[in-house]
């Protein structure tokens, strides 16, 4: 066993994380005049459909729909595999060595928490756009933060209250084991209690790495609940959902709530296993006019793919962005990360995804949220035309009322 | 007898049915893992990507008539068939080793080449014409582990022969490389999120258990893994082509000299492995997602089942399998947050007072 010994394996096995970085060193000596935007997501695990290639493609079609106007965009990217460590390892280097002035997208909540603090500690700003957890704009807010697309507090609004409005008060919780799963069923137990609802209990499952839910739901079904919450996502979602028509729970009368659930998981059931679920989203392709040329200018660079909610937010945080960093310079929004967040605050946002809306001050970016029923195989019109809208919740009432969410920048 | 540790006794029972279930899943990869290690002497990280690769068989086979991905992808798949099928003919016709090498590499450009052609090429064409209806979960349970199993031993001939003669990691990083690559390759192609694969209509509906609704296709899962792992475990113990394994795996060099082919039984016998994975793969297909990613996460914790079984023990391999399926269940009542660790906990207890494992000889 010559050269190949367990130090060089275990040193090699640390230095991996690093490769992610290296090619974009030699980008450094570049000018001052170049704004770097990092798009950090899931390259390769669960969440890739939602986030991965496609943000990336969505973010650069954001740098071309903004043109050339007087300084340099670079767009880097690197996979943080869903584990908040690789994730703080690449948005230190990327800031320290790469010059790198915002961070983009970043699901999987616990990843996006420690990349929050990251963009603190260095002054930089922090675009999510995939992440769930509502304690982006409540107590872990930050002043360099903008949080896009959607949260857990929304999601627990728009589809629970819709659950609870349809008679189902008693909720059994299905929840994957880390930040995201937790806020999510925080938030929408909370709803449930308010509404006169009640929780009748919760499951919490490993993440990631469970593929048998089955068991799970069992527990939830010996509960009693009228309605089962699954306050997890990707793979995890629809393999209950899958598992749970398997074991005839919804056939019974059980009923299922996809807390978060997008379109690309719709995808992956099949109308036959899908249909009648509700979901919330504040994007879909083809909601209007302005989605579907959103929709058709990306489609290219990301078949057989089709843009989420997720890249959507990713599309239009970096546009918004930009026109920011023009307004003010690019030095002075390459010297505080704080200032050129709150140069976005202050300009009302418009693009092709989300239309016209604004960031609050806790970093909330406000627009519509909208209730999805996933339709009949035998209404869909062709490939990707799932959902019926069911009703939009207006900006100001889609998202946690401002005061709530105990923001420490709301309070000075 | 309502109440079992605080847990209604009916709950329970359901809990115990559907580890068994799952532990059937474990039995089953086990049982090809071990039966490579057991001969091969190569720990084989690809196994979860032939396991994958099964469910994805399955899922191309019923969407030839509809999808235009399935028909490239299974096209490809079938390759390695092809392949071996060619040599094997002019084998038979006694055509030259250097020949036969230079005809079917030949062969494998050409099939590719035309699988990549603008439109799908006449390969893939065939497929959606012969069969529009796409073909069904019983043709892919029988498709499905020749075509992967065909895969596998063109990988064995290719690379994973050479490496015999070095220690096992060298085995168990290429296998582990050669996993990554394909999984990064059926993601590239068919994303993460998953694809849809139904349970076939004859399988469909549920029993009545009184404490649990069992769905048949679960019911079926269990008899066709105690099926297939009796059928192996007999094959390999009780036949004359079972003690010929096992004699090689005692002394190669011997049995070899009383006219056995070994290298060939070696590389049939990694084929066998992984058309376990593939069997289990297509079993699999109507109640996980089909994704790329659905072999990474079953595949740490059969290596876990392995090894708590004794590296190489067939037996030890199924009954570990069934067990810590019962185990990982009943943890999902108790403490469902350790779930996912209790195996692992439990592997490094045996490792700590019987290092070679619960089944192994040491």
């Amino acid at each position: 066993m010559k050269g190949l010994d367990r130090r060089s394996i275990l040193s090699g096995a640390a230095a991996l994380p690093l490769l992610g970085a290296l090619p974009w060193r030699a980008a450094r000596a570049q000018a001052a005049n170049t704004i770097r935007i990092g798009v950090l997501n899931d390259m390769s695990g669960m969440y890739r459909d939602i986030s991965g290639q496609t943000s990336l493609a969505c973010v650069r079609q954001a740098v071309a729909d903004f043109g050339p106007r007087g300084f340099n965009v670079e767009v880097l990217a690197a996979d943080h595999q869903n584990r908040p460590d690789v994730g703080v390892n690449i948005a230190r280097q990327w800031i320290d060595r790469d010059g790198v002035d915002v961070i983009v997208d970043v699901p999987t909540s616990s990843v996006a928490l420690a990349v929050n603090d990251i963009c603190r500690e260095k002054n930089k700003v922090h675009l999510n756009s995939t992440a769930a957890t509502s304690d982006l704009t409540g107590p872990r807010c930050t002043p360099n933060t903008v949080h896009w697309t959607y949260d857990t507090w929304m999601l627990a609004k728009s589809t629970g209250g819709a659950m609870v409005r349809a008679g189902g008060d008693t909720w059994f919780f299905l929840t994957a084991d880390y930040a995201f799963g937790h806020a999510l069923e925080r938030d929408t137990g909370n709803f449930v209690r308010a509404q006169g609802g009640r929780v009748l209990g919760n499951v919490r499952t490993p993440f990631p790495g469970t593929t048998d839910f089955s068991s799970f739901l069992m527990q939830a079904q010996a509960s009693r609940a009228k309605v089962i919450g699954l306050a997890n996502a990707g793979t995890d979602t629809t393999n209950s959902i899958k598992q749970a028509a398997e074991f005839g729970l919804t056939r019974r009368g059980v009923r299922l709530a996809a807390l978060l659930m997008f379109i690309n998981d719709v995808h992956a059931l099949g109308l036959q296993t899908a249909q009648g679920l509700v979901c919330s989203e504040t994007f879909y392709w083809d909601l209007n006019e302005r989605t579907r040329r959103f929709t058709e200018k990306v489609r290219g660079a990301i078949a057989p793919n089709m843009p989420a909610m997720t890249h959507a937010g990713c599309y239009a945080a970096v546009l918004h962005y930009l026109k920011a960093v023009q307004d003010m310079g690019v030095q002075a929004a390459k010297a505080s990360g704080a200032d050129a967040v709150s140069r976005m605050k202050a300009m009302p946002t418009d693009d092709d995804c989300f239309g016209e809306g604004r960031i609050r001050e806790d970093g909330r970016k406000l627009h519509p949220a909208y209730l999805f029923e996933v339709k009949k195989p035998e209404e869909s019109q062709g490939p990707w035309d799932y959902y019926k809208l069911l009703q939009t919740t207006s900006a100001e009432e889609a998202f946690r009322p401002v005061g709530e969410g105990g923001c420490p920048l709301v309070r000075s | 007898m309502d109440d079992i540790f605080g847990i209604p006794a009916p709950l329970l029972f359901g809990q115990l049915l559907l580890g068994l279930i799952n532990g059937a899943f474990y039995a089953m990869l086990s049982l090809g893992l071990a039966v490579i290690f057991g001969l091969l002497n190569i720990i084989n990280f690809t196994h979860g990507a032939q396991f994958m690769m099964g469910a994805f068989a399955a899922w191309m086979l019923l969407s030839l008539g509809n999808v235009p991905a399935a028909r490239t992808g299974f096209a490809l798949m079938l390759l390695p068939l092809a392949v071996l099928l060619l040599d094997w003919l002019l084998a038979a016709l006694r055509v030259a080793h250097r020949l036969r090498i230079g005809l079917a590499t030949l062969f494998a450009v050409l099939w590719a080449g035309s699988v990549f052609m603008e439109g799908g090429g006449p390969i893939s064409g065939a497929l959606g014409t012969l069969f529009p209806q796409g073909l069904s979960y019983w043709w892919a349970l029988l498709i499905g582990p020749v075509v992967v199993g065909a895969t596998g031993i063109l990988l064995e001939r290719l690379m994973i022969s050479r490496l015999y003669k070095l220690d096992h990691l060298y085995g168990l990083l290429l296998t582990f490389g050669i996993g990554l690559i394909i999984e990064g390759v059926f993601r590239n192609e068919f994303g993460s999120s998953g694809l849809p694969y139904r349970i076939p209509p004859e399988l469909s509906g549920a029993w009545d258990l009184g404490f649990m609704f069992m769905p048949v296709y679960r019911g079926w899962v269990v008899i066709a893994a105690l099926a297939l792992c009796l059928g192996t475990w007999l094959l390999i113990e009780k036949t004359r082509l079972g003690a010929y394994l096992r004699a090689a795996t005692e002394n190669a060099a011997l049995v070899q000299a009383f006219g056995v082919n070994v290298p060939r039984m070696v590389t049939l016998t990694y084929g066998f492995g992984v058309a376990l994975a593939a069997i289990a793969g297509v079993l699999a297909a109507p109640i996980y997602s089909v994704n790329p990613q659905m072999g990474t996460n079953l595949i740490i914790v059969v290596f876990a089942v392995v090894v708590i079984g004794g590296m190489g023990s067939i037996l030890g391999a199924i009954l570990t399998g069934f067990a810590l399926g019962v185990v990982e269940g009943l943890t999902k009542v108790f403490w469902p947050e350790a779930s996912a660790t209790v195996i692992f906990v439990i592997m490094a207890i045996v490792l700590l007072t019987r290092p070679a494992g619960l089944f192994g000889r040491a």
